[in-house]
């Protein structure tokens, strides 16, 4: 804890806020924007006409986690509560959205057969009551010690969800279609073809998880900028100094986390849709901490850094599984020794994690970060 | 006790700890053929405090003036890659040691108790003795006390803090050998290469100590242990406690955290809101 200072001055290096902008200044980076956004609403709809499977597997799959990650990201970057329970919130979202919707033949385990839509939305409810009824502890623990209570939820769900039976134990439960009226996101068998692929289950889901991605984006940044996140930040930063001009510490803790409950709520819907079907396993410790991965990845401070912490951390692996049979030393599959694909995918990830961050956080020339914390110095108790 | 001490020194969370712990386990059943029992568990915790301390001055020293969710994303980087490479080299195999005490058991009081579980708690009560014993009596206790309570100060005081560091990592390593060790012993079966989560189930018993109190962690071990042997006892008794025994401790440990939010015996922060 040397170098108090180094960092702090660099601290203020943002372009936008550098002084009043001139008129010329203001008018191009408006014009950027709307070329960005023309860009984005042109892949947004090409995309999945021309992506390979694959490929429209692993953006789905990124999209879902995107979305939770934005919602983990709210929770640790602006009020600063460290939550390792993100998976169990996304669970229960998942789990209610297959247990709320109507039954699906072979399900075996009966539900509540609501219309998907309100399931949907019940699902996110549910994750966020789940969140409220945390959200005590959540508001009571700092740091490591929230950190390691959330742990609990995590294996505490697990447990559950393996032991109760009408949850379906261990081979899971398989969710039901997202339809509206009589367009259903699972279907592959309509004649409707654009520029001669099928429009089918992955392209129609595609267009719901960015939709659903997009709202969420906009929604987690407004809130960061409203009243309600500065009150969050001012509780991150100095919660004694928050306290002593009126914000209440304690209530807008419980918020920030009942707001990424829910993010992860929807988050879970996404993937019990992209799934199909849902065990225990895929919301288990792992999942928790490859989300705190994601957002400690891409920035704690940045929602576009979350969103692409979640495109690496759950692309990279897939991608790596993928194409590791054509590097070098690598196994073909049913060959005897060397490494198989799956090993040298978790090499590279765990490898590759560890040097993003010492790049960017270590004494080595830095890569992404421009705006570093300050270093915090008195506030530790 | 492993956790608690590079916690204290580091202010780190290791979640790399787990594979350690298989990492310790793998090496001695490697060497054991050649050196014997003995000597198979001194090369296998002094290899695993290496690759600990190297882990440490590697990739965790680089940062130490991160926030601790870095540091602590880096050593899942760590346990991904290195838990990668224990599988690999286990594969389905069952890691087991041909321990002095075999399987052999001892009736104490009407109860039947493996030797293997008297030699762990006998062990765990030394090393317990010992580390406190170090920290009261010994100059390197002294300095490692003044780190955890502030770093800054005991900085400009003199205490080398990359030396406390390191050494934190070094017996952090080899206690997750340890603990690997008499997980592998009778009457388990052994160490599957799968289960470096088991090392997570530290955590409660930690946590409800408090994480700065290394006598905590005895006495948060303790609790952890009696309240899973009662669920497992009476779920002759009550069916809807079967499978939940894991899950146990995680919920004893939040009920703490609800009254006491550092813990039993956690440092009480300077001011509360």
């Amino acid at each position: 804890m040397i170098n108090i200072n180094t960092q702090a001055s660099a601290g203020t290096a943002d372009p936008a806020s550098a002084g009043p902008e001139t008129e010329p200044q203001a008018s191009r980076r408006l014009a950027w924007r709307v070329i960005l956004w023309v860009v984005l609403a042109v892949v947004y709809l090409l995309a999945p006409f021309v992506l390979s499977a694959f490929w429209l597997q692993l953006l789905l799959l990124s999209g879902a986690s995107a979305v939770a990650a934005l919602g983990l990201r709210f929770l640790i970057g602006v009020s600063g509560q460290l939550s390792l329970a993100h998976a169990f919130f996304v669970g229960v979202g998942a789990y209610a959205y297959a247990k709320l919707g109507p039954s699906v033949p072979g399900g075996g385990t009966g539900s509540v057969g609501l219309p998907s839509a309100v399931a949907a939305l019940g699902a996110i409810v549910f994750a966020g009551l789940a969140g409220l009824i945390f959200s005590p502890v959540a508001a009571r623990l700092r740091g490591i010690y929230l950190g390691l209570a959330s742990l609990s939820l995590v294996v505490i769900g697990t447990a559950l969800l393996t032991n109760v039976s009408s949850l379906g134990g261990v081979y899971g439960i398989r969710a039901s279609a997202l339809t509206f009226g009589s367009f259903s996101f699972w279907d592959d068998d309509p004649a409707t073809a654009v520029l001669g692929t099928p429009f089918g289950t992955m392209q129609r889901l595609w267009f719901l998880v960015m939709l659903v991605l997009l709202g969420v984006f906009v929604v987690m940044r407004r809130l960061e900028r409203s009243r309600t996140g500065r009150a969050l930040k001012s509780v991150r930063d100095a919660p004694a100094l928050a306290a002593s001009v009126g914000v209440h510490v304690q209530s807008y803790r419980s918020l920030a986390f009942v707001v990424s409950s829910l993010a992860a709520g929807i988050a879970g819907v996404l993937l019990a849709l992209v799934y199909q079907n849902i065990v225990p396993d895929d919301f288990g410790l792992e999942l928790s901490v490859l989300y705190l991965a994601m957002v400690v990845l891409g920035g704690t401070r940045s929602a576009v850094g979350a969103m692409l912490g979640a495109l690496a951390v759950t692309g990279l692996p897939l991608v790596l599984t993928q194409y590791a049979s054509d590097l070098p030393f690598v196994a073909q599959p049913g060959q005897v020794g060397g490494l198989d694909p799956g090993t040298v995918s978790q090499y590279v990830f765990g490898l590759l994690l560890i040097a993003v961050l010492l790049a960017r956080f270590g004494r080595l020339p830095v890569l992404l970060s421009r705006v570093r914390p300050a270093r915090r110095v008195a506030a530790r108790g | 006790m492993g956790f608690v001490l590079i916690y204290r020194s580091t202010n780190v969370i290791s979640f790399a700890q787990g594979s350690m712990l298989v990492l310790g386990v793998y090496v001695m059943t490697q060497v054991q053929a050649a050196v014997g029992f003995t000597g198979a568990v001194v090369i296998g915790l002094a290899c695993t405090a290496a690759a600990a301390g190297l882990l440490h001055l590697l990739f965790l020293y680089p940062v130490r003036f991160a926030a601790p969710d870095v540091t602590a994303t880096i050593t899942i980087g760590a346990n991904v890659a290195l838990a990668a490479a224990m599988t690999q080299k286990i594969g389905a195999n069952v890691l087991s040691l041909n321990a002095p005490w075999g399987s052999d058991t001892v009736t104490l009081g009407g109860a039947r108790i493996a030797v293997s579980r008297l030699c762990a708690l006998g062990v765990a009560a030394v090393i317990i003795l010992a580390v406190a014993a170090a920290n009261r009596y010994t100059m390197a206790g002294l300095v490692s006390r003044a780190v955890a309570e502030d770093q800054e100060t005991a900085s400009l005081m003199g205490a080398r803090i990359p030396r406390v560091a390191l050494t934190a990592w070094l017996l952090g390593g080899a206690m997750a050998a340890l603990a690997g060790l008499f997980i592998t012993a009778y009457p388990n079966v052994g160490l599957a290469g799968n289960t470096s989560d088991i090392a997570l189930l530290a955590f409660p018993a930690v946590v409800i100590g408090g994480l700065d109190s290394i006598g905590g962690a005895v006495i948060g071990g303790l609790v952890v242990g009696m309240v899973q042997t009662l669920v497992v006892d009476y779920q002759q008794q009550a069916h809807f406690l079967a499978g939940y025994d894991t899950a146990v401790p995680w919920l004893a440990m939040l009920v703490v955290l609800l009254i006491k939010p550092t813990g039993l015996f956690g440092k009480k922060p300077l001011y509360r809101i």
